[in-house]
């Protein structure tokens, strides 16, 4: 239900759905699958699709924001083997909830999206990585696939062309860490999902050591529409170097969670009013504005922030995966970070000692800080456990736990001094 | 194949079906599909049940051991005939999953990680199931998501699957 209402602002993805027309005839009806036929029938050459992706200054919707059209151009041309496009719909950073609501309400904009982007770097074979606790988004995902297969859009020789692209749904079983690309590729050949060693990158060295792009839902979603609409009129919808609209799963203190599409630099204090201003007429106190991964910042700078790459880098944090976590003036924070600090110890891999046992160092001394048992000296120690972990790991979980817990610390160092020092909370606990 | 059939004929034809995804000589693929579909005619993973797994797919146990362990969705130990997994991270806690938590307790008188003296029901602890925006979110059974787990709804449940 999250994104089946009216207040999206210009929405490419979201837009016109009921929560009943995800079906492929719906999805036709809409204009889907014509950028698909566009390319098969005028034989737009591969490279001009990677240009118009360039020009659109799409970025990685997953987390990263890496630009897709460069990440595409990373595919080695002129080898002649198997290459694999992944989807990656291991959604799991907390707070982000976009790519359930595409894959259950407009299935057919991610396989178009695939079909487009297999055609682009010339792979074969395709892979849908589907979060482990959204079974229904799979079965969805089989049911749209089988569609697709169907009409001829999915398979050998699609649309009569000399294009073939088998795709397939794989479901995983409850990891992070496997929304880590190369996390992911391993747990798709059936092993641990652990973070590979980088370089090699996976476009040099992927799924089964062959050629590999790995792109999130939201992100292939996008493609149909620029490829119809031309990149420049992407980019111009949103900001320079953030292109598009976004789609913002906002969710915490605020009357209506649920997810947004935006133009990218829409002002936040327009996002929170889309999703109902604060629950209960509570002051607004801080905002994750990427995931639970990125910084947290106050409220009066969130206040005074676009939702873009840059504005938000500027202000202090990420935008990361548009996971926007609200929270009002009830929040003890020391609380809040603990609960994160468990997160990520829990989900580290283990793989790397500084992650392994840093977030382990993390989440008990913010332990005993919750509990009255702080030390004044912890909060130095918070500090360099963290420097210690951000940057000495092989993938980003590690400076995902640290980030949480400096910028905490930085913004409300006061309410850890409290409970360090009066051994209580400065706010009343939440429920 | 000379072991006993650990699985039921529909329960293997749904493995190999599986493997078809993917390249041949890359089975091993399918392990967490293999894995899932065991797991749910067996209720829960044992060594037994996980090296019947290997032997369909080829691999060596170890292998199977070590995703059916690293995947928290597996379960290597009986549970109740309902496993409920409550996600209680920072934005399902903000909309209320610690009172969920603390209903479902006590209703059912265990904590995290524990069964009902009757078998009937498993509680655990979840982590982010990508479905914030209907906080506070659980899980029956690993495939069925409840949405706004309020105490009504809880109570709801709670009676439906009594």
């Amino acid at each position: 239900m999250t994104c089946l209402h009216g207040r999206h602002i210009n929405p490419i993805i979201l837009a016109g759905l009921d929560g009943n027309n995800w079906c492929i005839g719906d999805y036709m009806r809409r204009g889907g699958y014509s950028a698909l036929k566009k390319v098969l029938s005028e034989k737009i050459p591969p490279e001009q699709i990677v240009n118009e992706l360039k020009k659109s200054a799409l970025r990685g919707r997953g987390g990263a924001g890496f630009p897709t059209g460069l990440k595409w151009s990373f595919m080695p041309k002129s080898f002649t083997g198997e290459k694999y496009l992944i989807c990656n719909s291991d959604e799991g950073e907390p707070g982000t909830f976009k790519d359930r609501d595409i894959m259950r309400y407009n299935p057919h904009s991610v396989i178009e999206g695939m079909a487009i982007a297999a055609y682009a770097m010339g792979a074969k074979t395709g892979y849908n990585y589907v979060h482990g606790e959204v079974w229904d988004c799979y079965e969805r995902m089989e049911v749209a696939l089988e569609e697709a297969r169907a009409a001829g859009f999915v398979g050998d020789n699609i649309l009569g062309s000399d294009f073939s692209f088998q795709l397939y749904n794989h479901h995983g079983y409850g990891a992070y860490i496997c929304g880590e690309e190369t996390a992911l590729l391993d747990s798709l050949e059936g092993k641990k999902g652990m973070p590979r060693f980088k370089p090699p990158f996976p476009a040099s060295y992927g799924l089964y050591g062959k050629p590999t792009t790995v792109n999130n839902t939201e992100t292939l979603a996008c493609v149909p529409w620029i490829v119809l609409n031309g990149g420049e009129k992407f980019l111009s919808m949103g900001r320079p170097n953030s292109g598009g609209t976004k789609i913002f799963s906002v969710c915490g203190h605020v009357n209506q969670p649920g997810n947004y599409e935006v133009p990218l630099g829409t002002p936040f204090a327009k996002l929170l009013e889309l999703a109902g201003g604060m629950r209960g007429g509570k002051k607004f106190k801080a905002c994750i504005p990427g995931g639970s991964s990125m910084p947290v910042l106050p409220a009066h700078i969130m206040l005074a922030t676009d939702m873009d790459y840059d504005s938000i880098a500027k202000a202090g944090s990420m935008l990361g995966s548009g996971g926007v976590i609200i929270m009002d003036e009830t929040v003890c924070m020391v609380k809040a970070l603990l609960r994160l600090s468990y997160f990520y110890f829990e989900e580290s891999c283990g793989q790397c000692t500084p992650c392994r046992e840093g977030t382990g160092w993390l989440y008990r001394v913010v332990n005993r800080i919750e509990h009255g048992q702080g030390k004044q000296e912890d909060l130095d120690l918070l500090v360099n456990v963290a420097d210690n972990i951000a940057g000495r790991t092989i993938c980003a979980l590690g400076d995902a736990a640290a980030l949480p817990v400096k910028s905490f610390i930085t913004h409300f160092r006061e309410e850890f001094e409290h409970h360090i020092e009066s051994k209580q909370c400065l706010v009343p606990t939440y429920a | 194949m000379n072991a006993p059939m650990i699985l039921s004929p529909e329960a293997l034809a749904k493995i190999d079906k599986a493997t078809t995804k993917y390249p041949p000589g890359q089975k091993r693929s399918a392990v967490m599909a293999a894995l899932t579909i065991a797991q749910d005619e067996k209720g829960w993973l044992s060594t037994e049940t996980m090296d019947f797994v290997a032997q369909c797919l080829g691999m060596p146990p170890i292998a199977v051991y070590e995703v059916a362990t690293f995947y928290s969705m597996y379960d290597l130990q009986p549970v109740g005939k309902y496993k409920i997994s409550l996600c209680t991270n920072l934005p399902c806690a903000l909309s209320g999953a610690n009172a969920a938590a603390d209903y479902l307790k006590k209703k059912l008188a265990i904590d995290f990680n524990e069964t009902t003296g009757d078998g009937q029901f498993t509680l655990k602890q979840g982590e982010c199931f990508g479905a914030c925006g209907d906080a506070p979110v659980l899980l029956v059974n690993n495939k069925r998501m409840c949405s706004f787990m309020t105490r009504e709804k809880l109570e709801k449940l709670l009676a439906e699957l009594k």
